[in-house]
């Protein structure tokens, strides 16, 4: 809990930081924070937006934004006007134009349009996939179920689980009763951390076994895709863990299965709070409003939590990395010099990340835990 | 806002992908390895269970080793000690007998001794009663050789009877 404190702390500091450095390096324009990025958004018509390069100097806040927000394409590396990136597919209905399925480099990075479709650069729906309407207008298609930059990461960390778990579950079947060798070591303290010390003390040692796939699969995912957004080159360095989609669809499976095992007492604290005073209850509902929003709030809570904790550790990391640039606009050797001590509080910080990967981890595991142990809760 | 608004197409392959990710490694993961898991604790709980009741027979049986140790020493111990008493009264016995028989040797030894003596101054009497008379011969010969001195003899043998 200290770590996430200091961390935090040190992400205000930083983001500071950053902002007063913004305004030195652009001292013509010190207007809003947020009319200016609209300004540099608006200039950024030509230039590779995917890189925050713009005509008029570095962008941080694109060249942040660009890196822990989703895309089409999976881009590796830049150098002068060569770009190298994995285009992936888009999958697009729409009412009008039906389905349709094509690479993402079809688009040639916004500067042309394919079968009616474009990918906006500019304006409000900058970074997504449009349709041009018959009026030469663009709108958001109806479903866009693109297979992303995220979902491809998320792909790799299901397939390295996979390969881990499975392969670890067939050490346990091949050498029943034996100690572990190899990566059951790895595994199995893990294991047994989430099971002993996660489980059975939040769920109780007669339910929780009910709970320990979805308490395994959520650990291990989460962490997983902690550690591998910790990579910098790929298949590493997605957001996924710091998408605030991927966090909600975790916590509503938390939600789901808490609802789901929720026992008479659990809807009976929900619904007629035993205890309190009746007044509260009837006429208005003021303890089962309260109580109902309380259900919502559990699951917000960790969709926040994971998300907020793993963006702001990629955007520290990427501030380090935008002071070269800043510093380099000024003078190139004022850059040069910057980048010793950026890469050493990167390093830092991406020390202190593989620690927050598995703290998020162990908080949404046990969070989860606690709130099926709730639902579960027997009256005594 | 893109930050922080969830995206549909997101949500569609995040669900498919961790659902057949939670089904997969539920059914092919998990399971297996808790439940080798929860065996192997089973296990190890009665591998160490049963090594504690061989301990405690191992205990048994070597407290009963030392305690039919310690009967076997006091039994020796017995064995020696009535041995011991046995051979010194066997020792006695013999010591007592030769005793005895060493005083009966003496006392026979002696009587024959006394008898040797006795009859030995039997002999010595006899042979000085004959000698005394021989030599009491011989002077009375040598005194009556004249007539002279046999009359002074008899008038002095004669002198004594009558004066008795």
């Amino acid at each position: 809990m200290h770590s996430i404190l200091s961390r935090k702390i040190i992400s205000y500091f930083l983001g500071a930081m950053l902002f007063l450095l913004l305004f030195a390096a652009q001292p013509g324009q010190q207007d809003h924070p947020g009319e200016k990025l609209q300004a540099s958004l608006t200039e950024n018509t030509e230039q590779q937006a995917a890189h925050g390069e713009i005509e008029n100097g570095f962008s941080p806040s694109d060249f942040i934004f660009d890196h822990i927000l989703d895309a089409y394409d999976w881009h590796i590396l830049s150098y002068k006007d060569f770009h190298l990136s994995i285009p992936l597919p888009v999958i697009i209905y729409s009412g009008t134009k039906g389905l349709n399925v094509f690479m993402f480099n079809k688009f040639h990075h916004g500067h042309s349009d394919y079968k009616g479709f474009r990918y906006e650069i500019k304006g409000e729906n900058r970074g997504k996939v449009v349709e041009i309407m018959e009026d030469g207008s663009s709108a958001l298609p109806e479903l866009d179920l693109s297979f992303t930059k995220n979902v491809l990461a998320i792909l790799i960390s299901i397939i390295i689980m996979l390969w881990v778990f499975l392969s670890v579950a067939k050490a346990y079947r091949h050498r029943p009763d034996q100690a572990p060798t190899g990566m059951q070591n790895l595994i199995e303290p893990i294991i047994l951390f989430v099971r002993d010390d996660i489980a059975i003390p939040s769920i109780g040692k007669h339910k929780y076994e009910r709970f320990m796939p979805y308490l395994l699969t959520v650990f291990f995912f989460i962490w997983f895709n902690n550690m591998i957004g910790l990579i910098p080159v790929f298949p590493g360095g997605a957001n996924v863990t710091g998408n605030i989609t991927v966090t909600m669809v975790l916590a509503l499976f938390t939600f789901a299965i808490t609802t789901i095992n929720g026992n008479r007492n659990y809807w009976l604290h929900i619904f007629n709070m035993p205890g309190v005073p009746w007044w509260v209850k009837y006429p208005v509902p003021l303890m089962p409003v309260i109580e109902i929003i309380g259900m919502m709030t559990k699951p917000f809570v960790l969709m926040i939590r994971l998300f907020a904790n793993m963006s702001a550790g990629h955007i520290i990391v990427l501030g380090f990395f935008s002071l070269i640039f800043i510093f380099g606009e000024i003078n190139p050797a004022l850059g040069y010099g910057v980048s010793v001590l950026s890469l050493a509080f990167t390093i830092f910080m991406t020390m202190l990340e593989l620690l927050v990967a598995l703290i998020q981890a162990y908080v949404f595991t046990l969070l989860s835990a606690i709130y099926f142990g709730m639902a579960t809760e027997e009256h005594h | 806002m893109e930050l922080v608004t969830p995206d549909i197409g997101t949500i569609f392959w995040m669900l498919l992908m961790f659902i057949i990710l939670l089904v997969i490694l539920k059914k092919f993961a998990w399971k297996p390895i808790l439940n080798a898991l929860s065996n192997r604790e089973k296990t190890i709980e009665e591998s160490l269970r049963s090594a504690d009741r061989v301990r405690a027979k191992m205990e048994q049986l070597k407290a009963d080793n030392e305690k039919i140790l310690a009967e076997a020493r006091v039994e020796r111990d017995g064995m020696i000690k009535e041995t011991r008493q046995y051979s010194e009264e066997i020792l006695k016995k013999a010591r007592e007998k030769a005793g005895e028989e060493a005083k009966r040797l003496i006392e026979m030894a002696r009587e024959q001794i006394k008898n040797e003596k006795d009859s030995a101054m039997e002999e010595i009497i006899k042979q000085v009663a004959g000698l005394s008379v021989d030599i009491a011969e011989k002077i009375l010969r040598e005194k009556l050789k004249d007539e002279k001195q046999q009359k002074e003899l008899i008038e002095k043998l004669l002198k004594d009877i009558k004066l008795n």
